[in-house]
């Protein structure tokens, strides 16, 4: 029983700014998570990895094919779900780590974790987020901090924190440990080996070959769903 | 030459049956303004236009007329406006409140309590409670019409927070019938309770404003207020120094250049028969009024 | 949270609104769930201030129909309402933000009654309970509480706007319309602003409708996205589905036209 199936998707975006031009993006992209395994997306920089992760968690929309994801009983397909379907699907069902955290202003460290889980965070909501910004080396006295003004790695991991924070299914990373040091890239490996035994399923991109192979039980290279210029 | 020949209390017939039609339309939604087609009267707007012409529409020749302004009978509006219709209706006058059937008044109610066969005609400078706090017309008619009265405890509210009490000491807001929130003219507080349940029937009119309202006799009239700060009707705490009610309205008279005052009930009426009672307060009747120490505040 | 199960609050119909000849906005069909937000983008004279005054039935559309879950369960065609219910809806279940807070304030009567008047209006007669009502609120947006008895004209743009946001959610609306909240504000005091709409919508559960031109505040506050354009919905989607990925080549040329910080 898998708990991410992706169907033949594909994409391609037109730039009508620039006249109309037709960029493809992928196509034909078929692959399967099972619970408890970490999926690694492969291919250069460009081919279209990114834009995997962004479709399943619905950030970008689909030209084609089904991305299915298991909601208790049910199978949602995000393509051509609803946004309030995929609103309640990000709540309850999908995590997501992006590459680059997007600073609110003004709000501190710690709520921007704790907020993640649930917008209206309980004391014990918050403490579970300050211990793992603990765990990913973040000191108590930034925790009050917005973020805006961290470094990257810091902000990088708070991002983290923000995914692996809620119990969710389905866990979608995109290099999560490009700008971390060995010690906290560590960290995150241990992070995401507790996910699997929780039965998370991962999809994750991750260029550094020895995290990957530390992580990833399955390799699906996408230059083979790379679409025809 | 001839003085000039008035119609009976100087407005037409028609006009009569007009004022007297909207008076109807008050009597039966109590507290609601009725427009109406006022007048040019031969007072300026301001200086009791629109109770005029209530009295004059409502007058018979068998009524009899008693006119005081803020209490008084001997002030010059209430000498003038009395002899205009001494001079166009030709009714009796009188001083005395039990005896008169048409009482017109300019922001007081007299003392005495009225009875059943009276009419208590109010001069009104503006008509509408709500008039300060929203300036629109079109809006404030249709607070009336939808029960909006939110706005009428925000200015108490204000009253509060500024004053610490509901500072407004006349004009004060009333709730009539349980439906209209009405402005009972600048009569003080004091005078509010009195409305509530009188025996008399109580006509309102604004010249200038061109509008009516009444309160039908033994109608439920209620101030507004919180529940934690309820109406209390205020009453400056001394004794007339004329006839010794203690609770009357009180009027401050200065007496010389150097600001001796004395306190004197604002219904001269109800003090010349206070005075002149068979039993008079103990000691007062023959001494000349003099300053009270404690009545100075 | 948003439940699944809920029904819709606000549903649009095929509105329309022409200004004689001049188009206002057509064919605007949408339905709003309870704790949803939905940004109205575009530039000026997109039509997105008259669909805002049509859904919040301040306009009558000239086609179309606007229907509302009252709190008694059943949708209702706001053209169907009587006045009082409707000048009652827009006191009690409804905020309405303007982008200038001196239309929607009293500003010659202090922020306490400004902030407790819908409260006197529903009937509370209790001073002290309407006062610290007003000094909770007050609290909840940020404003000192020995501001309550001075008098809007007193306080600063951005005070005033957290001003007209209390006196707005005092009664616990559950649909609030805003129209362009931090439009003319400062920039930092403009973050001051949505991170307080942000804690308030969720933590009350707001559904909102927020008319914005800036797609910044649209990308925080907004669940959802509507880009409009000469009166007619071009796009319109998951916002940051939208705003990442624009489909429609107005979106994409709105997008692309943000500039960097």
């Amino acid at each position: 029983m898998h708990a991410l199936d992706v169907v033949d998707v594909k994409k391609s975006c037109t730039l009508h700014l620039q006249g109309g031009l037709h960029l493809p993006v992928v196509a034909g992209v078929n692959f399967a998570v099972r619970p408890g395994t970490c999926v690694a997306l492969v291919g250069p920089s460009g081919s279209g990895k990114s834009s995997i992760l962004k479709m399943i968690y619905g950030s970008y929309r689909c030209d084609g094919g089904r991305i299915l994801i298991r909601d208790g009983d049910e199978t949602v397909d995000i393509a051509t779900a609803a946004p309030r379907a995929i609103i309640a699907l990000r709540q309850r069902a999908i995590a997501y780590v992006s590459q680059f955290l997007r600073a609110v202003p003004r709000v501190a460290a710690i709520d921007v974790v704790a907020n993640e889980h649930d917008r209206a965070a309980s004391d014990e909501v918050r403490k579970r987020a300050a211990g793992l910004l603990r765990r990913l080396n973040i000191p108590e006295r930034l925790m009050t901090v917005p973020p805006a003004t961290f470094s990257g790695g810091e902000q990088q991991r708070v991002n983290i924190a923000c995914g692996f924070l809620p119990d969710r299914p389905v866990l979608l990373l995109d290099e999560p440990t490009a700008s971390l040091d060995s010690e906290n890239q560590a960290v995150v490996i241990d992070l995401i080996a507790e996910k699997k035994q929780r039965g998370v399923a991962i999809v994750a991109i991750v260029h550094d070959n020895e995290i990957r192979a530390a992580i990833a039980d399955q390799i699906v290279d996408i230059t083979g769903f790379a679409a025809a210029a | 030459m001839n003085a000039p020949a008035y119609n009976f209390a100087y407005l037409d017939e028609q006009t009569k049956r007009m004022i007297r039609r909207a008076i109807l339309k008050a009597i039966a939604i109590p507290g609601y303004q009725v427009p109406f087609a006022s007048r040019e009267m031969p007072m300026p707007y301001g200086w009791g236009t629109g109770g005029v012409q209530v009295t004059a529409a409502i007058l018979g020749p068998d009524d009899i007329l008693k006119v005081i302004d803020q209490g008084s009978d001997d002030t010059t509006n209430a000498v003038s406006i009395r002899k205009f219709f001494v001079a166009t209706a030709g009714v009796r006058t009188t001083t005395a409140t039990v005896d008169a059937t048409v009482i017109q008044t300019r922001h007081r109610i007299p003392e005495t309590n009225l009875h059943e066969r009276q009419i208590l005609v109010f001069q009104v400078p503006i008509p509408e409670p709500l008039r300060f706090l929203e300036p629109r017309e079109t809006e404030t008619r249709r607070m009336h019409a939808l029960e909006e009265y939110g706005l009428m405890h925000v200015k108490l509210y204000e009253d509060i927070c500024r004053h610490g009490e509901i500072a407004t000491s006349y004009a004060y807001p009333v709730m009539v019938d349980g439906r209209y929130v009405m402005d009972p003219s600048p009569t003080p507080k004091f005078d509010n309770p009195k409305m509530n349940d009188c025996r008399a029937l109580q006509l309102f009119g604004a010249g200038r404003e061109k509008r009516i309202y009444a309160i039908p006799p033994y109608t439920r009239v209620v101030s507004l207020d919180f529940e934690d700060h309820p109406f209390v009707p205020y009453r400056f705490n001394g004794t007339c120094a004329l006839c010794g009610a203690t609770d009357s309205y009180l009027d401050e008279v200065i007496t010389d250049d150097r600001g001796s005052r004395m306190f004197v009930c604002s219904d001269t009426d109800h003090c010349e028969t206070r005075r002149s009672s068979p039993v008079p307060p103990a000691g007062e009747e023959n001494e000349v009024p003099r300053l009270d120490p404690e009545q100075t505040p | 949270m948003i439940d699944a199960n809920d029904h819709p609050l606000l549903e649009a119909e095929a509105l329309a609104k022409w200004y004689g000849r001049q188009l206002g906005c057509r064919g605007v069909s949408f339905v709003l769930y309870p704790g949803e937000v939905m940004a109205v983008v575009g530039e000026s004279g997109s039509g997105k201030t008259t669909l805002l005054q049509l859904l919040s039935a301040q306009l009558a559309p000239s086609s179309g129909r606007v229907c509302y879950r009252m709190r008694d369960g059943v949708l209702r065609d706001l053209a169907c309402l009587g006045e009082a219910q409707r000048r009652c809806l827009f006191r009690t279940d409804w905020g309405y933000v303007h982008q200038d807070p001196a239309l929607g304030l009293r500003m010659a009567v202090s922020a306490g009654a400004n902030v407790g008047e819908r409260l006197m209006a529903m009937g509370c007669r209790h001073y002290g309970r309407i006062r610290s009502a007003a000094q909770d609120w007050l609290d909840r947006v940020e404003i000192a509480c020995d501001r309550i008895d001075d008098a809007p004209t007193v306080y600063s743009g951005g005070m005033r706007q957290r001003l007209q946001i209390a006196r707005n959610l005092v009664t616990k609306p559950r649909l609030v319309f805003m129209d362009e909240p931090t439009g003319g504000l400062d920039v930092s005091i403009q973050a001051r602003l949505l991170d307080l709409i942000r804690r308030l919508v969720t933590q009350l559960r707001l559904a909102a409708v927020i008319v914005t031109h800036d797609l910044a505040v649209a990308r925080l506050l907004s669940h959802r996205i509507m880009v409009m354009k000469d009166g007619a919905v071009v796009e319109s989607g998951l916002t940051d589905q939208v705003l990442d990925d624009p489909r429609e080549p107005y979106t994409q040329l709105l997008v692309s036209s943000i500039l960097p910080a």
